[in-house]
């Protein structure tokens, strides 16, 4: 569910789109926009803050074959994305769960991962060396 | 005598028609698009999500968009979408040792753990105007380098090693939420950093900058500065255990502030902490020195007066939106009120006048007799 939650919108619904798994479903919680509060902690590690809220996208549903119950919790506003994150963690209770992992989660997981290390190896890029100047005199 | 009236309907219609056009501009200059102003205006963005105290950079960019570019238009446009947001819940708090840096810098410490990394950083540039930004091309990709494994520890850890820093005692108490009750000072200091997170920048950036010229004075160095994403963790009620329901970028200052005890400790390093959405260094420093100053009482120390630590002063001006509704509100109609104090001007001046000359008359009379 983290993956899914995680992963941007567009790779998703593609992944989605070329796997082609449509199953019937019915809503158990048709997709609502809410917010959730983020905490932090005074200092990084004391006592928790409120920081501000963020928006997400909840839904829960159950497959019409076998009733499985996926559930989705997304940043932002889209509701496509979380009818689709709920319906890769309904499956993945199910015989389709290899299919899902194959077809969408572990290469959503290589494109994050792949975006994640660009990212470190921009800001490896900006570490400072430090060298000693010779000071004069000898 | 005051009658009541009501109208304007088609010239406020007129008006904003208007500010519609003129939010347009030129229609031969192409129209920005929302994720225009998204990718290319981040830091706008940013600001409106932390002062807006609602991280969406889809609804911030939107809100910019339709404030024709005033931020606190735009925050005040977040504020109110936020009201109509139900409360799933609140996260877990964020792990801020475990972020993904894109940068993170310390002015304490060269050879810190993970090292100086600058990041896409405005510091050390000329601060010359680019007239290469006013043609359009392309940019050529950023330069990378082997990324170092390993953690990035907090460089206050290193100090409190050695017992040399002020402890933060940790605790999984509820905070309060300034959000659901009202305000009210004293604050304890989980409730002074909320309002600080969603306070105006150019405000706190002055109190803070004021903290630094004298008052209330706390030699602060940027023990740590660190910007980049973090999880967020959020208990989902259906399924009895958390999950991470999104990555967030957020900025964290820590400062370390010299100290040399008081009462209640003995002489060490004392920590102010800033924390905001997006990449907001500036705000997170000037958080980090508000409230290291207003953490007086607790660490003993004397209050001389000063404004960035008299929290009903900072916690009940420092936010845009209060500040901005009651500053902008006296330009709205006010006839009533008005009318009234004319009226009792004019019945003023006619006491004075009288009084005036009654004195007149009775002085004419004294010297007549």
């Amino acid at each position: 569910m983290g993956l899914l939650a995680r992963a941007p919108a567009g790779d998703l619904a593609a992944l989605w789109a070329e796997a082609g798994l449509s199953p019937a479903f019915a809503w158990a919680r048709a997709p609502e926009f809410g917010g959730v509060m983020v905490r932090g902690r005074a200092g990084g590690t004391g006592a928790p803050f409120n920081l501000g809220e963020m928006t997400v996208t909840r839904c829960a549903l159950t497959l019409e074959e076998g009733g499985a119950v996926g559930h989705a919790c997304v940043a932002g506003r889209d509701r496509e994305k979380a009818r689709i994150a709920a319906l890769c963690d309904a499956l993945m209770q199910t015989a389709a769960a290899e299919e899902v992992r194959a077809r969408i989660l572990t290469p959503l997981a290589a494109r994050m991962a792949q975006a994640r290390r660009a990212r470190a190896a921009k800001a490896a890029a900006t570490k400072v060396d430090f060298f000693t100047m010779v000071r004069g005199e000898n | 005598m005051y009658v009541a009236v009501k109208g304007g309907e088609r010239a406020i219609e007129n008006a904003h028609a208007w500010l519609a056009e003129e939010r347009r501009g030129d229609t031969s200059v192409p129209e920005l698009s929302v994720a225009q102003i998204r990718e290319q205006m981040g830091l706008a963005v940013a600001r409106v999500m932390a002062e807006g105290s609602l991280y969406d950079p889809d609804l911030a960019a939107l809100a910019i968009k339709q404030a024709r570019g005033d931020l606190i238009e735009a925050v005040f446009l977040i504020r109110a979408y936020r009201t109509t947001l139900p409360r799933f819940g609140a996260s877990r708090p964020i792990e801020t040792a475990d972020m993904a840096c894109k940068r993170r810098v310390s002015a304490t410490f060269k050879d810190a753990p993970g090292g100086q990394v600058l990041g896409p950083t405005f510091d050390y540039t000329h601060r010359l105007l680019d007239f290469a930004l006013a043609a359009e091309g392309e940019v050529p990709p950023a330069p990378q380098a082997e990324p170092a494994e390993g953690p990035v520890p907090h460089i206050t850890g290193f100090l409190n090693r050695e017992g040399l820093i002020q402890q933060e005692r940790p605790s999984e108490e509820t905070p309060p939420d300034l959000t659901r009750q009202p305000l009210e000072t004293p604050a304890d200091r989980s409730l002074r950093l909320q309002a600080l997170a969603r306070g105006d920048e150019g405000f706190i950036l002055g109190l803070g900058y004021s903290t630094q010229r004298g008052y209330a004075k706390n030699h602060a160095f940027v023990g740590e500065l660190r910007i980049g994403d973090v999880e967020v963790e959020f208990d989902i009620p259906e399924l009895g255990f958390a999950v991470t329901i999104a990555e967030i970028e957020v900025t964290e200052c820590e400062t370390v502030n010299q100290f040399k005890g008081s009462k209640l400790e003995p002489p060490q390093f004392t920590r102010g902490y800033g924390l905001t959405f997006g990449m907001a260094e500036r705000k997170a420093i000037s958080m980090a020195l508000v409230d290291r100053a207003m953490r007086w009482r607790e660490l003993g120390e004397d209050y001389v007066g000063a404004p960035a630590q008299d929290e009903e002063f900072v916690l009940y001006h420092c936010d845009s939106i209060q500040a901005t509704g009651f500053v902008e509100h006296i330009k709205l109609p006010h006839y009533v009120d008005f009318q009234a104090e004319l009226e009792l001007v004019r019945r003023m001046r006619r006491e004075a006048a009288e009084a005036q000359a009654a004195a007149g008359a009775a002085a004419m009379k004294e010297a007549a007799e």
